[in-house]
């Protein structure tokens, strides 16, 4: 399968997320800039994490009125696999391809850590090579995480399934409601993040538990680390 | 020209740590009787032309495209002249 990866004045995380996309899709992602209106024949379209626009306005909110979103919206219609991870997330939200929004972390602090991640639906395009309640590890990297949605969408989300991740153990770093750290849309395609499992992909990350993901996203068999 | 002001503010019931944050500061400053404090956004626009009705129009869907974020944010729209 092909992966593409958009990116912004003020993504950071692009190179990482180009790295484990080769490793792991044995080719390497088009890379397609923030002012394009045309993005390539893809199946998963991942929006990277970094501080697109300096966050200005709020995190995300610039960059998500950029023209390459117009067709990242298309493609979510359609039905491509488009992953938000971190900044990626908040552009995603911002976007309205995903509800809810990501506030201010409730400490006030950037956080810098490692989180227990459990998965809560396998059931998804994007999680389908882990085990329902498998707890991993993942680290974490951000300002505004923090996410909230009105008791209706809540809900909702909490009866579709649409709730994919939630911190685990206690390791909420943000004060996310109902522990949220990934959720999907209604339909499935579009995962959004603010764990980075990018950067979990081998030994020297401390851990490989993130492979899992991007295998599931690209239909390849998750190959163990070398 | 017409000068508007658009003002952000979140939603009741969306937590606001930084406006915690600064209720705290204001007490710590001396400050008695701060009961709450929410922090928000002031955006100064000016417009072309002298249509005051819709230069508002147009600005309320500023807002609703791009100034606030409705989720979590109200806003309001006040021509000033």
């Amino acid at each position: 399968m092909k992966s593409t990866v958009i990116q912004f004045p003020g993504s950071n995380r692009d190179r990482d997320m180009i790295a484990a996309l080769t490793k792991i899709n044995g080719e390497a992602p088009n890379l397609v800039w923030h002012t394009d209106t045309e993005i390539p024949e893809t199946d998963l379209i991942v929006v990277p994490g970094g501080f697109s626009y300096g966050d200005y306005l709020r995190s995300g909110a610039i960059a998500a009125r950029s023209p390459v979103m117009q067709e990242i919206a298309k493609r979510a219609e359609q039905g491509v696999r488009i992953l938000g991870v971190c900044n990626g997330f908040q552009i995603l939200t911002e976007a309205g391809l995903l509800p809810g929004a990501l506030m201010r972390n409730a400490g006030l602090r950037f956080v810098c850590t490692t989180v227990k991640l459990s998965v809560e639906n396998t059931d998804t395009v994007f999680t389908n090579q882990y085990e329902k309640g498998q707890v991993i590890p993942c680290p974490v990297a951000h300002h505004d995480g923090n996410y909230f949605a009105d008791n209706e969408t809540l809900k909702q989300i909490e009866d579709n399934g649409q709730v994919v991740f939630r911190y685990a153990e206690g390791t909420n770093p943000n004060g996310s409601v109902n522990d949220i750290a990934g959720i999907t849309n209604a339909s499935g395609n579009v995962l959004g993040m603010m764990p980075h499992p990018e950067n979990l992909i081998e030994a020297d990350h401390g851990g490989d538990q993130g492979r899992a993901l991007f295998a599931s996203a690209l239909n390849v068999m998750s190959i163990e680390a070398a | 020209m017409i000068k508007a002001r658009v003002t952000v503010t979140l939603k009741n019931g969306v937590l606001d740590p930084q406006g915690k944050a600064i209720e705290g500061s204001l007490g710590a400053l001396g400050f008695a009787g701060v009961d709450s404090v929410r922090q928000g956004k002031v955006f100064d626009l000016s417009i072309n032309g002298d249509d005051a009705k819709a230069a508002e129009k147009s600005i309320a869907q500023m807002c609703e495209k791009l100034l606030a974020n409705t989720v979590i944010e109200n806003y309001a729209v006040e021509i000033l002249g």
